[in-house]
């Protein structure tokens, strides 16, 4: 095995100091020394063909460095990897490049946002891309802006257009390189704004297409907003999309319609709220969408990576995407064309009674003035924390916040720009959204897990419980190891066939970002930030 | 059912002392009212409805880290903390300032009984027949400390405790039990706990921990370690008790 690991270092090698062509990324599990993008590839598997550890010696993994970052935000960043450096933003949007061996700074690019800026949930960042020799970068001031990744010198610096600080729009998304496009989309759905997803020249940062995540009058889908709520209706966008190749369609989900928890003024299904859409990335048009909460009043944001895999179901392949939603269901869609294949819950449910044939909920539940408990939490039975798909389990991993739960209560919003645009924010619940470093929760007040469900047969395979609830991505590898963390302030790996616990080690933080790995100098190295520091692990030498 | 009327009375009072304890700041009822608007439809967003979710910050506390009056914290509000996640707010002067207003009024204690129970004969049963004092010493380390409880409580809910302590359990206050592997029984209070391990304040006053692999059990109780008042106490006794505890407040 680990010759096989040498062999394919050896073999990618030759693209040693090559610039990072489009194919490059398209073909990024032929070189998986690198890490090229958010997911580690276009499918979003984040999933590695590295195989040195291997659940026989992962017990021997050792700290092979620690970055600190000048920051007490949230680290939320996937290092991207190439050539043995390694490319992270240090919060809230510093790029830094590391020796991906020693975890020195090669150099920082050092940005300073608008103290306008005004983002619900922290000044975090989701990481860079990389094309060419160039960086991407979005900022919570929403601007996008390319770096040379050899200097760290600044090589344009557009502000987005309509992504207005002062309005709530911000950058958090790690951007998504399609073909010679760079696309991103703003956050800001607490805020009122009107979510977009849009395409940039990697060269100029000049705007190629736009596609507005709510409709504008005489469009398709304007209908489905009463009013003009439209204009306010959230469906932002700050968790990475995906690309298929073959079907040349970009898919990215959208999150909450605006205000969150009061739907009076916004009747109708809200599009394209919480929902998948699958664009043309060479125009931005609509292909297809799917809407997994229409008029949404619970703030379960479709802000979930896409996974693409290709798997066979009821006796023919499919090509299918998988998603474990905020709501607290697990879809299997056809990614041809948007048709629901499958919906099941993996945690305690009863904003709906179920789905029906064609995937949409049936009897869904209000929050009353006085306030209704409803599960799961405003914050999701999972969330914008990366899943992860092995094509050689074939399982789909999800990290999961299991019986959780709050009491919304629909309550009047003003819209006031700049403003939380909210309703009444839910209350009775004892899990908070920033973590704490203590937990005397019992049980039934919601806990943390790792679950591996089976696409095949819609079951889930088995589950990893934690005590506290988890904000933290998973990886798999081709040696069947799964890593991942939690709030408890440890990164561990299991055995992604059975979910036993093979290794643990302390991170004196809350991992609230996804693990990758990457090699250099015949080592594999497993890199994950948690409280304020990246550590990198690697084999005892 | 007599009791809880009269606690509901006392409730809506406690409303108009709130409005008075702000009117001393220059606020109306309605202003304060509106504060708490905005205060659960931002604030809250990031500190929680009880303004603790910020490790550290409380916001309802009448204690603030950065500010002391009134002006500072309406600056703070309008124009976020530079460097940290506390954003600027499309605030007006007024506006924040009702913020203010109701995160004071709340501090100040916007639940003062002002009737029904009788204080002195309450004082009498918690250190007599209630026999309270026994857990909640001031410098007890098993039970809450009730020092400020009048501060933090409304009567409904301290009434509520006395009658059925483990109706709703303090979180802090969560009592477990271990069994080790070699069959050692240890009960405590719990005081953290993960995935792998367990930290406990033992009966023994002793600050243990377990890794939860060495257990053969672990339990969190259901129940609190306190006496119900009901059947014990009756229902004067009871307001009585609850008049007392109200006016329990080491912050002024």
């Amino acid at each position: 095995m680990m010759m096989r690991a040498a062999l394919l270092i050896l073999v990618a090698s030759v693209s040693l100091g090559a610039q990072v062509s489009f194919d490059r990324i398209l073909g990024a599990p032929a070189e998986p020394q690198n890490w090229l993008t958010y997911s580690g590839n276009l499918q979003s598997h984040r999933y590695s063909p590295l195989t040195q550890v291997t659940p026989a010696n992962v017990r021997n993994l050792e700290l092979a460095w620690a970055f600190q970052a000048m920051s007490l935000e949230k680290f939320e960043a996937t290092p991207l990897a190439l050539d043995g450096v390694l490319f992270t933003v240090q919060p809230p949007n510093d790029v830094v490049a590391i020796d991906g061996a020693s975890g020195r700074i090669f150099w920082t690019y050092t940005y300073r946002p608008s103290q306008q800026a005004r983002p619900c949930c922290g000044r975090v960042n989701r990481g860079l891309a990389i094309l060419g020799d160039s960086l991407f970068m979005g900022t919570i001031d929403g601007h996008l802006i390319a770096l040379d990744s050899k200097s760290g010198r600044e090589l344009w610096n557009v502000a987005v257009a309509g992504a207005r600080p002062e309005a709530g729009y911000t950058i958090t998304v790690a951007p998504l390189v399609v073909k010679d496009t760079i696309i991103v989309g703003p956050a800001g759905g607490d805020f009122g704004v009107r979510g977009f997803i849009a395409a940039f020249d990697p060269k100029t940062g000049k705007e190629i297409w736009r596609f507005n995540t709510i409709p504008g009058p005489g469009e398709p889908g304007h209908e489905t907003w009463a009013g003009d709520s439209w204009m306010r209706g959230g469906s932002a966008v700050w968790t990475t999309g995906s690309y298929d190749p073959e079907l040349n369609l970009t898919y990215w989900g959208t999150g909450n319609p605006g205000p969150d928890f009061n739907g009076d003024n916004r009747a109708g299904d809200n599009l394209y709220s919480n929902s998948v859409v699958a664009l043309d990335p060479d125009t931005g048009k609509l292909k297809w969408h799917f809407q997994f909460t229409p008029h949404d009043e619970f703030d379960y944001d479709a802000t979930q990576v896409p996974v693409l895999a290709d798997i066979e179901l009821r006796g023919r392949m499919r090509k299918v995407m998988l998603w474990a939603n905020r709501n607290g269901y697990w879809y299997v869609l056809d990614r041809t064309n948007g048709e629901f294949l499958s919906g099941k819950p993996f945690t305690k449910v009863t904003w709906t009674t179920g789905l029906d044939a064609k995937g949409r909920p049936e009897n869904v539940v209000r929050p009353t003035a006085e306030g209704t408990v409803v599960f799961p939490h405003f914050a999701g039975a999972t969330n914008w924390y990366s899943p992860s798909y092995s094509p050689r389990t074939g399982l789909f991993y999800v990290p999961a916040w299991m019986d959780s739960s709050a009491n919304f209560a629909r309550r009047p919003a003003d819209y006031v720009e700049g403003r939380a645009f909210l309703g009444a924010f839910p209350t009775g619940t004892t899990l908070s959204i920033n973590g704490t470093q203590v937990n005397r929760r019992l049980p039934g007040e919601g806990y943390g897990a790792v679950l591996a469900l089976d696409p095949r047969t819609g079951q889930k395979k088995w589950e990893f419980t934690m005590t506290d609830i988890t904000d933290a991505g998973i990886l798999t590898t081709a040696s069947d190891l799964l890593f991942s963390g939690g709030r408890e302030g440890f990164v561990y790996a299991l055995d992604a066939r059975s979910g036993a616990l093979l290794w643990k080690a302390p991170v004196a933080g809350i991992v609230q970002a996804a693990p990758m790995t990457y090699a250099m100098n015949g080592r594999q190295y497993v890199a994950i930030a948690a409280g304020n520091s990246l550590y990198a692990y690697a084999l005892r030498p | 059912m007599k009791a809880t009327m009269r606690f509901g009375f006392s409730v809506l009072l406690a409303a108009c002392c709130a409005v008075t304890v702000s009117a001393q700041h220059g606020y109306t009822r309605a202003e304060v009212e509106n504060g708490a608007r905005l205060f659960q439809a931002s604030c809250a967003t990031c500190h929680g409805a009880k303004g603790d979710a910020v490790r550290g910050v409380t916001l309802l506390s009448g204690q603030f880290r950065r500010a002391t009056s009134d002006e500072q914290l309406v600056k703070i509000i309008i124009e976020g903390i530079a460097g940290t996640s506390m954003p600027p707010n499309n605030y007006s002067e007024l506006e924040a300032g009702m913020v203010v207003a109701y995160m004071r009024g709340i501090a100040a204690g916007d639940n003062v009984v002002v009737a029904s129970g009788d204080v002195a004969r309450g004082k009498t049963l918690f250190d007599g027949k209630g026999k309270c004092g026994t857990c909640h010493d001031p410098t007890s380390r098993m039970a809450p400390s009730l020092a400020d409880v009048g501060a933090l409580r409304r009567p409904l809910d301290l009434e509520q405790s006395v009658l059925d302590p483990s109706a709703e359990l303090h979180p802090d206050f969560r009592f477990v039990r271990v069994v080790t592997r070699a069959g050692a029984i240890v009960t405590g209070r719990l005081l953290n706990q993960s995935t792998f391990s367990v930290q406990i304040l033992d009966s023994a006053q002793q600050l243990r921990a377990f890794d939860k692999a060495d257990l053969r059990e672990f339990v969190i109780m259901k129940t609190s370690e306190m006496p119900p008042a009901r059947g014990t106490l009756d229902s004067q006794e009871v307001a009585d008790l609850v008049a007392y505890l109200t006016t329990l407040r080491s912050r002024r």
